[in-house]
């Protein structure tokens, strides 16, 4: 089974999202980068299958050179590659992603294709949609459960009223969502591995879409600061005349 | 014209009434039935319903390239869809399958060209300000957005039926099919319960969620956490509130011994009154709530369960 997991490396900031003087990026001078939760749980299930069926898991990011700091920490995960697409340091929209993305898989068959159902800085929730189309691969996301049968695979989501599960040939592709597992932390002997895998890199420069970035804006956020009701356990009379008075006690 | 895309949620209708603000006429569209006296009181002239037996089980490729074929079929000027999970993944292959762009998660909207607009990124962490140049423009409304109902109501609302063509479709790329539905149990969840008692990183472990659980039991809410105590296998990851877990909004947000990282704080600051119980006074979430306790989540937690049982008998 060979199987490939899209991740994105996006900023991973605390309490505040600074941004830079223009506005149209997030300052990342004093920040750290991650890959999204889902993604992280796509590349968790990716290890979990080549273990259980044999094959690869080859992890893929489409962004700045950095990118090569997620791409080395899935393969730390258990991933056995890296392919990095360089587009440089400007974030790209959707179509641009996509197409990189469909450009450095070219002729490469997969059986599995991962995503997450939507970035985690961005949520454009249709990156994977675009390559699984380009690919002709079919595709269903939100997918909290995978599970295969020969010759197929079935993906199993929450609905607005229940659960769905698809059955669906392979090869295929799937966007999953944080749930699906719990991923690992990435092992010492994994650390050393991924410290000296190879990752190719792929110099492109796609088209831009029809979405243009104008600026990023924090949204208002002009709340009170808090009452501090009390410390400690003589707090308690206080909080429960809160209760009351907001009418939250039966 | 626009065409507006529903689905029998209550976030729909609000959509609907944001697009007719967009100053064009709009039509709905439908895949199930349509409520044409509620369409027509609303000001809707239209409703396209999209009907066909391959929708029932297939993915929602299918439901996408329905609704390419009616956008070719009828030429909008925008085509503007309600922010649920289906209708933003059929959206998603509309724009796939003609190759225009799609803006997700939108907040204003105004027409022209381009369209502009804003949107909203990380489920609320920032806002984008973007233009859309294409036509048509294909966009989702975010969660909340509303309008005043502009257009007055009309006599009727007359059902168009559209039956795409969905066999060569299917051939390729639809073979996900679905073979198991099942519908979940009533109760209590996350984004329904009035009161939710959220515990981070400071309960300390999987035990530690017990105070929790007899606090929400006692308020009739549920317990909620971080994706520190989901990454700690201490809760499911159906308890998780925040950007990757579910977005609340109950009366009463509890949050025990949880800082308040930006993906947390997105998924529970619509909470009608949050407040927050850490030991550190300085934490983003004490700042941003609306009540705060200073102290231990295993000292107050306690005091509080006795001071609620104490007031109830006497
Ligand atoms: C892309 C992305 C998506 C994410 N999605 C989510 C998400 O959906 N949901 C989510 O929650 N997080 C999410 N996170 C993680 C988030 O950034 C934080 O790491 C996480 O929310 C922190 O959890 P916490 O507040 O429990 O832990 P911490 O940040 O470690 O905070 C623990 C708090 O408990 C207090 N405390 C400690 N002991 C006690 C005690 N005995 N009594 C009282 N208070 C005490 C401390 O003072 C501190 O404020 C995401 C991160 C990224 C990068
Ligand atoms: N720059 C990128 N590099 C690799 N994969 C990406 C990138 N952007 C998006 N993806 C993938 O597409 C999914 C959906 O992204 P989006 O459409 O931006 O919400 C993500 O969860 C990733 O799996």
């Amino acid at each position: 089974m060979d199987v490939l997991v899209c991740v994105k490396r996006v900023p991973a900031p605390g309490a505040k999202v600074p941004l830079t003087d223009d506005a149209t990026e997030i300052d990342t001078r004093y920040l750290g980068h991650t890959i999204g939760p889902h993604e992280e749980c796509a590349v968790e299930e990716a290890v979990r299958i080549v273990k259980e069926h044999g094959g690869s898991a080859t992890v893929l990011a489409v962004g700045p050179a950095e990118a090569d700091e997620q791409l080395r920490y899935a393969i730390a995960m258990g991933a056995d590659r890296g392919v990095l697409v360089d587009v440089g340091a400007a974030e790209l929209d959707p179509q641009a992603t996509a197409s990189a993305i469909v450009h450095a898989v070219g002729d490469t068959r997969y059986d599995l294709v991962l995503f997450g159902t939507e970035s985690a800085d961005a949520s454009h929730y249709q990156v994977g949609i675009r390559v699984a189309r380009a690919l002709g691969l079919p595709i269903v996301g939100g997918i909290k459960g995978v599970k295969f049968e020969d010759g197929a695979v079935q993906l199993r989501r929450e609905v607005a009223d229940g659960v769905e599960v698809y059955r669906v040939p392979l090869p295929t592709a799937a966007a999953v969502k944080e749930g699906l597992n719990l991923p690992r932390y990435p092992s010492m002997p994994g650390r050393l591995k991924a410290k000296k895998a190879r990752i190719d890199v792929v110099p492109y420069e796609p088209e831009p879409g029809g979405l243009r970035k104008v600026r990023l804006r924090q949204p208002n956020d002009n709340r009170e600061e808090a009452i501090v009701l009390g410390h400690g356990a003589d707090a308690a009379p206080a909080v429960v005349d809160v209760f009351e008075r907001i009418g939250v006690i039966s | 014209m626009i065409l507006a895309v529903l689905d029998d949620s209550p976030a729909a209708l609000d959509m609907l009434a944001y697009t007719q603000s967009l100053g064009q006429q709009v039509e709905a569209v439908t895949f199930g039935a349509a409520d044409t006296d509620d369409l027509a009181k609303r000001g809707v002239r239209a409703v396209h319903r999209i009907a066909h037996d391959e929708l029932a089980d297939c993915a929602p490729a299918a439901s996408g390239e329905a609704l390419s074929q009616l956008i070719e079929h009828l030429r909008p000027e925008g085509v503007v869809g309600v922010c649920s999970d289906a209708v933003t993944e059929a959206m998603a292959h509309v724009a796939a399958i003609t190759g225009l762009p799609l803006a997700t998660n939108c907040v204003e909207v105004s027409t022209g060209d381009p369209w502009l607009l804003t949107r909203v990124r990380g489920g609320g962490m920032l806002l984008e300000e973007a233009e859309l140049h294409a036509s048509p423009a294909l966009l989702t409304i975010a969660q909340g957005v509303s309008g005043d109902i502009g257009a007055g109501p009309v006599e009727s609302c007359e059902v168009r039926e559209f039956t795409p063509e969905l066999t060569e479709a299917a051939a390729t790329t639809q073979q996900a099919r679905i073979v198991e539905r099942a519908s979940r149990g009533s109760g209590m969840t996350l984004a329904t319960a009035p009161v939710i008692v959220s515990g981070g990183r400071g309960v300390g472990s999987a035990d530690g969620y017990r105070a929790l659980e007899e606090l929400a039991e006692r308020l009739g809410g549920v317990v909620g956490c971080s994706r520190v105590a989901t990454n700690n296998g201490w809760r499911p990851h159906s308890d998780q509130v925040g950007l990757t877990g579910t977005k609340v909004a109950p009366e009463l947000y509890l949050a025990c011994g949880i800082s308040g990282a930006t993906q947390h704080w997105v998924g529970c600051m619509d909470s009608k009154v949050i407040m927050a119980v850490n030991t550190d006074p300085e934490a983003p979430l004490v700042r941003r709530a609306t009540y705060a306790v200073i102290g231990d989540i295993h000292e107050v937690l306690p005091a509080v369960i006795d001071e609620l049982k104490a007031r109830s008998e006497g």
